[in-house]
């Protein structure tokens, strides 16, 4: 029969049905966006995949993507992923502490060379060679590249550790990096937001759980299941969008009829992410369903992109000052050439001579 | 550079550029043709030049009757390809907030549907207007590569702009980023092509009106 | 003050008539023999009141079943008989699947195989055990 360590095995052990276990894989299915009936391959897949092994370093970053992972860590239908892997380092989430914990991160990474996944949340300062965070003594910079070297896949959870975010907003004083400027020999997948959706990092890990390999992803090495299209794309205010009708302020008619929101600053349409069809808070909503537009967090720099309240259209720039002084000093130098032409044509007409048949 | 960092290029310093170049350009161009000016005549008036010369800037920008079947065509297809596209730039909500966000002022925009119908109408016309360019033997006989530079510059926006409102082809950011890259290209073009006659061609036509009000006969 | 936040209007949107021609369009190649079929309502653009009028449009039909298998699932037959609304709930009640199945029977209403191996070994360990344990 099956094999002891396989999944299928652990969750007979737990009592857990098959039938629950196809009602996970459906999950897992619309979760990843995949075709629906692809929920009996899944459960294929996963009933005999091996536990991988994970090791988890928090960097320069909030805490908000743990937080928001942990949401969905409660004993739900989503944790079963939990039981999937053996988190062995998560120095917020695990009970050891001190030598004991950074003994279990050396243990993990000595034991599953080349095996284990890493991830990342936080972003890497690299100024004044990596001072200005540390763990145990040890700089971020130090630790990821030595956590690298024997990773088998590098995932970087959270919008600072996929593209430098918020410590890397100007003036940037710390010189944060996201992972993919240090690190360029292994496979990266970001998973980006601030917070990034839960759901994705348990969507990513089923995909490398099933299919033992990375998902397909986007130009930014984010997956596509969940970045491959914007919140614009499934918005459910979409169709008023097409309309052309929009909320000019919070709070008049257009706003109470949930009319689009793209003359506040939406920036939808140039946010890839699956908020709008994975939601928020157990499904409760996303930005857009409160009334908010979206703020591009899943994006590259999105807190220096000009701002948040601005619609797509308007300049990131200041345009007016520039035109204006365009337009003075064409105008100056429309004016002081012809002023050069008269004199000159004046010039001429007084240094000319009568035109007479001798010059003929 | 990614795909975001482009866009905040091209709304910021691109745009930038493209604006300090148009403005630059044409408030030269404008003035320096104004500024020609003509010896004075001595001649005593017969009319208002003003007076006839606004008029005229105005009353031209009707069509003639009198034309060839030939000439209708191209007139024709002129017409709605112009008035589609300056509705198209000028009343869609997007382009307003973008104009606001500049000079201080908005207005009010035109439904979408409009905003389409003149989009399409503006698409065809120019189309149409390029085909027969090539086919028509005395247009393709005058044409030079400028006109179809200038044609290609200025119908870029309007196509990228309609794939843009329609999502075809390409995702948002990429057309966004393609579409305002195509507006710049054509705001740098403007003051050194002959697509300058955005403004020069009311200079010209006041100064016809003007001229024949002088003398007092019918431009 | 109570300010009257009214919904937009779900009818005049337009998603719903899309998805009912899909699902048209799967019944009946269901019907004529064809294979069964899924569309994956959460992947779909759907502001809550056209979800409402989906459902309401739908309705329920004959046969109604739940499953208890961390958390419920409904299993809908709706008044489109071959059209089932399935919607898998997790233990906090949050909507963690929610499908149409165009199919005679719901895949996941049918007993698995492994399921029923681990229920037969328990019966034959019912059956084998000595009648006096019986009292």
């Amino acid at each position: 029969m099956a094999d002891h360590d396989s999944l299928e095995h652990r969750l007979a052990e737990q009592g857990i049905s098959r039938r629950a276990f196809l009602k996970f894989c459906a999950a897992m299915a619309s979760l990843m966006a995949l075709p629906p009936g692809s929920a009996v391959a899944i459960a294929a897949a996963l009933a005999k995949a091996k536990r991988p092994s994970v090791i988890w370093l928090s960097f320069q970053e909030c805490t908000g993507c743990t937080e928001s992972l942990t949401r969905s860590h409660s004993p739900t239908l989503e944790s079963l992923i939990f039981d999937m892997i053996s988190l062995d380092y998560h120095h917020t989430l695990q009970a050891a502490s001190g030598f004991a914990a950074e003994k279990s991160r050396d243990d993990a990474m000595q034991a599953y060379y080349g095996k284990y996944l890493l991830l990342v949340d936080g972003s890497i300062p690299t100024k004044d060679g990596g001072v200005y965070s540390t763990i145990a003594g040890r700089s971020n910079l130090d630790l990821l590249h030595e956590a690298a070297k024997g990773a088998a896949a590098i995932v970087a959870v959270g919008t600072c550790a996929a593209f430098g975010g918020i410590p890397m907003a100007k003036p940037n004083p710390t010189g944060a990096v996201a992972v993919s400027d240090l690190i360029k020999d292994k496979p990266i997948i970001n998973i980006s937001g601030c917070p990034p959706i839960p759901a994705v990092i348990t969507g990513v890990l089923a995909h490398y759980l099933t299919f033992g390999e990375l998902p397909a992803l986007d130009e930014l090495g984010r997956p596509k299941a969940f970045y491959g299209e914007t919140i614009h794309d499934h918005c459910y205010r979409r169709p008023f969008y097409d309309q052309g009708k929009f909320a000019k302020t919070f709070d008049d008619e257009g706003a109470r009829n949930g009319w689009c929101l793209y003359e506040l600053g939406c920036k939808g349409p140039t946010t890839h992410n699956a908020c709008a069809t994975t939601k928020w808070n157990g499904g409760a909503g996303f930005p857009i369903e409160a009334g908010h537009g979206c703020l591009g967090c899943s994006e590259p720099n999105f807190w220096d992109a000009g701002s948040f309240y601005a619609p797509l259209p308007a300049p990131s720039a200041d345009v007016t000052t520039i035109a204006e002084v365009a337009a003075v000093t064409g105008a100056a130098a429309a004016v002081a050439l012809s002023a050069l032409d008269r004199a000159k044509k004046k010039r001429a007409q007084q240094a000319h001579e009568k035109l007479t048949v001798k010059d003929l | 550079m990614n795909p975001q960092d482009l866009l905040y290029w091209v709304r910021g310093t691109g745009l930038q550029i493209a604006a300090a170049i148009f403005v630059l350009g044409m408030s030269y161009r404008m003035l320096h043709l104004v500024l020609l000016g003509r010896k004075k005549s001595l001649a005593i008036p017969r009319g208002s030049e003003w007076a006839y010369g606004l008029r005229i800037m105005w009353q031209r920008s009707f069509v003639l009757p009198e034309l060839s079947a030939r000439g209708k065509f191209t007139v024709v297809a002129g017409y709605i390809f112009h008035l589609g596209f300056l509705i198209t730039l000028f009343f869609l909500s997007q382009h307003i907030d973008m104009l606001r966000a500049i000079l201080k002022f908005g207005w009010p925009a035109l439904p979408r549907s409009v905003i389409d119908i003149a989009a399409i109408l503006s698409i065809a016309a120019m189309i149409a207007l390029l085909v027969h360019r090539i086919i028509d033997p005395v247009k393709r006989l005058l044409s030079d590569f400028q006109d179809y530079l200038t044609w290609a510059l200025t119908f870029l926006p309007l196509l990228t702009g309609f794939m843009l409102l329609r999502s075809i082809g390409f995702g948002y950011t990429t057309l966004l980023t393609l579409h305002i890259l195509s507006v710049e290209l054509l705001l740098i073009a403007i003051p050194f092509t002959k697509l300058a006659h955005m403004f020069s061609t009311f200079v010209s036509r006041w100064y016809n009106g003007a001229s024949a009000g002088f003398r007092g006969v019918k431009a | 003050m109570i300010i009257n936040v009214e919904v937009a209007d779900p009818y005049s949107v337009g998603n719903i008539a899309a998805i009912l021609s899909e699902i048209a369009s799967r019944l009946g190649t269901l019907a004529d023999g064809g294979e069964t079929s899924l569309i994956d309502l959460k992947s779909l653009p759907l502001s809550s009141g056209e979800y409402e009028h989906l459902r309401f449009t739908l309705g329920r039909g004959e046969v109604t079943a739940s499953l208890d298998a961390i958390g419920m699932s409904e299993i809908v037959e709706t008044q489109f008989s071959g059209v089932w609304w399935i919607t898998h709930y997790n233990d906090q009640g949050d909507i963690v699947a929610d499908l149409i199945e165009i199919a005679t029977i719901p895949n996941i209403l049918l007993s698995q195989p492994e399921d029923m191996r681990t229920g037969l070994a328990l019966l034959h360990a019912i059956i084998s055990r000595p009648a006096s344990s019986h009292d």
